[in-house]
């Protein structure tokens, strides 16, 4: 046991920036210099900072597209089994099958299945509900929220290598350049 | 320059939307700390009032199931009284809320960002309210669950041809979305609170509540398309609400209720009842924490008060168009009913809507009146009232003398009827104490956002300096 090894894994590198401009150019740096596993930190959605990263992705949109058209669907079945098949009711000497009275509660179905799909989903894919993340063991992280910008390098990244990676970052002219303990 | 059709970013910089000197860390630490702090004694005073309030509602609701809605007004011809009024009214409220946080951004208005997180809090309590009243009308809330497609011993399905089937769904959806959008803008808010506390316990709650939200750049993607997609759902989702609660009357055959137009002129109502609430929240909320005055500017004030005056004319349209139809349509019925409206003997309550909603808003082409706080918080007040009487007259009017006039009748609301609905109000107001003393009352992360890109962005500033003075104009457009 004396020769465990104590020193904590390392989760990756983090270099901090002060303007939304600068963590750009950073992002597309990083990504030119063929890192794929880094990701970045702000205080608030920066428009094409994904794009500047290379990452492209479209599941919420298809998992809200699915979800509403599971709604409609059912909400129109749901409607015609029972007014159809399992209690008829005579109103007003209507059809059974009086589909456009069924329109709006298909349609509401539709939004309601589609809302849950965005806000579940969403936080599925980013696997929310998970309290603790190494990055937030960096003291001066709590600013990603307020006023700081990051990247973060993961070590898992094949490229990754704690002193070219440093030296990287360091060539990006961040504020500070920090290791991000497991 | 001056007559060219300009960005709206060249045009918000001729108005600003902030006041004073800000940055990042400023735009944080002034919203975020409100609910950290000690609060204001008005605002204890003000959540007491309204406690009472919402205590009194308990007990109004309690002395209606015991007794049963006998205790009310209603009697036949006039079986919608108060409870259906006031849902319509509360429900309209509500509307402006959703009209702001979706409608407008879809828009790309981007006074909204200073506004949209109090007015969905102002909608979710309004829906609250507003469900309270069909649910007691049934006069068995505890079988509420037969109004649900839930398989019963009954056998029995709910009737999907009944517009009243369809409000069932379109308030439950609408409560459920308005939640889940308001929450999602929220989720990076209670980040910033829970990294910016200043006790354990404000760090553990807000940090539970953030569900672990980091600010990822991958996370913001998702959460962007999520919240626009929200937006573009409940555009149409707001529309068909109270579209839906205006066939609850379209669809049937009452004289001044069967008429084409309910629709989008009650979606004009809503709108015009919802922004009119908003700014009697806003104007003393603004009194209240002086911190919002930076970021709800008078400029949000007059545009608020335009899109008021703008939808007060639609519904006045609405108002002329009935009166056309009920002549138009040649059935003496429909005649009868206008002329009730008029010389009737519930004639104080329309031509007061008139005034309240017709005549009294026109003020509102005056600038000066648009920069007056206890001008506007007045009319938005009688603006309230109107849209009130305006469901008055709706209802109460149309009922009370239709085809037989041996089946006419008088409606008189009784005190328990006044006790319910005045109860609502202040369950109503503590509910939004509650939200300030909490919750971020503003969108934090979508106003830096919208600083940034009014006053850093696309300018190739590598180096924006740290605090910039907000109104300073930067040329034309883009």
């Amino acid at each position: 046991m004396a020769h465990a090894d104590t020193t904590p894994k390392l989760y990756g590198l983090m270099a901090e920036f002060e303007t939304p401009e600068q963590l750009l150019e950073a992002a597309r740096r990083t990504r030119d210099a063929g890192y794929r596993h880094f990701d970045c930190y702000t205080p608030f959605p920066i428009h094409g900072l994904t794009a500047a990263m290379g990452v492209k992705e479209a599941k919420v949109p298809w998992t809200v597209f699915i979800c509403g058209l599971l709604g409609a669907i059912g909400a129109f079945t749901l409607q015609v089994w029972t007014s159809v098949v399992d209690y008829p009711l005579n109103i007003g000497g209507r059809d059974l099958l009086s589909w456009p009275y069924f329109v709006p509660i298909t349609f509401e179905g539709m939004v309601l299945a589609a809302a849950f799909g965005a806000f579940f989903g969403t936080h599925i894919y980013n696997r929310m509900l998970s309290y603790y993340h190494p990055v937030f063991n960096v003291p001066q992280f709590v600013r990603a929220s307020t006023d700081r910008f990051f990247v973060c390098i993961e070590s898992k990244d094949p490229k990754f290598n704690r002193d070219e990676t440093y030296r990287f970052l360091q060539s990006l002219n961040p504020l500070s350049v920090v290791e991000v303990p497991e | 320059m001056q007559q060219t059709i300009r960005a709206p970013e060249v045009q918000i910089k001729e108005f600003p939307l902030f006041e004073g000197a800000q940055n990042y860390e400023r735009i944080t630490e002034q919203i975020t700390r409100i609910p950290m702090e000690r609060h204001p004694l008005a605002w204890t005073i003000m959540f007491g009032l309204g406690f009472i309030g919402a205590t009194s509602l308990v007990m109004a609701l309690a002395w209606l199931l015991i007794n049963g809605v006998g205790l009310w007004g209603i009697n036949q011809p006039v079986g919608w009284g108060f409870d259906i009024i006031n849902f319509v009214w509360w429900i309209g409220i509500g509307h402006a809320g959703t009209l702001i946080s979706a409608i407008l951004l879809l828009l790309r208005q981007a006074w909204r960002m200073s506004i949209n997180r109090f007015a969905e809090a102002m909608t979710i309590f309004a829906v609250m309210c507003a469900g309270l009243f069909p649910l007691f009308h049934t006069g068995r809330p505890w079988v509420a669950y037969w109004l649900f497609p839930i398989p019963n011993w009954l056998a029995m399905w709910p009737q999907f041809r009944s517009p009243l089937e369809w409000d069932v769904w379109a308030v439950s959806t609408y409560f459920t979305v308005s939640v889940l959008f308001w929450y999602m803008g929220l989720i990076p808010d209670l980040a910033k609170m829970r990294d910016r506390a200043k006790t354990h316990l404000q760090r553990v709650v807000n940090g539970i509540f953030a569900l672990g939200w980091r600010n990822s750049a991958i996370h913001w993607m998702r959460w962007e398309q999520a919240y626009l997609l929200l937006a573009g759902l409940s555009t149409p989702l707001v529309l068909s609400v109270h579209s839906i609660v205006s066939l609850d009357f379209a669809i049937s055959i009452v004289p001044g209720w069967h008429v084409t137009i309910f629709p989008p002129y009650f979606v004009a109502g809503a709108i015009f009842s919802g922004f009119a609430m908003v700014l009697t929240l806003v104007i003393p909320f603004r009194i209240l924490y002086p911190k919002l005055q930076e970021y709800i500017t008078m400029n949000h004030i007059d545009w608020m008060a335009k899109v008021m005056l703008a939808t007060g004319w639609i519904v006045f349209y609405g108002y002329l168009c009935e009166m056309f139809f009920g002549w138009y349509s040649g059935v003496q019925f429909e005649q009868f009913l206008v002329v009730n409206r008029f010389f009737g003997p519930y004639w104080p309550a329309f031509w007061a809507l008139i005034l309240c909603n017709g005549i009294i808003p026109q003020v509102l082409w005056l600038p000066k009146v648009r920069h007056n706080l206890l001008a506007l918080f007045i009319i938005s007040i009688i603006v309230n009232i109107g849209m009130w009487l305006e469901r008055f007259v709706i209802i109460v009017i149309s009922l009370h003398r239709d085809f037989q006039t041996s089946a006419w009748g008088m409606y008189t609301p009784t005190i328990n009827d006044w006790w319910l609905y005045l109860s609502t109000i202040g369950f109503f107001v503590m509910m939004m104490f509650v939200f300030a003393r909490f919750i971020p009352m503003l969108a934090v992360a979508e106003l830096k956002e919208l600083w940034y890109r009014l006053y850093h962005g696309h300018n190739g500033h590598a180096h924006a300096p740290a605090t910039q003075h907000a109104p300073a104009p930067q040329g034309g457009g883009q």
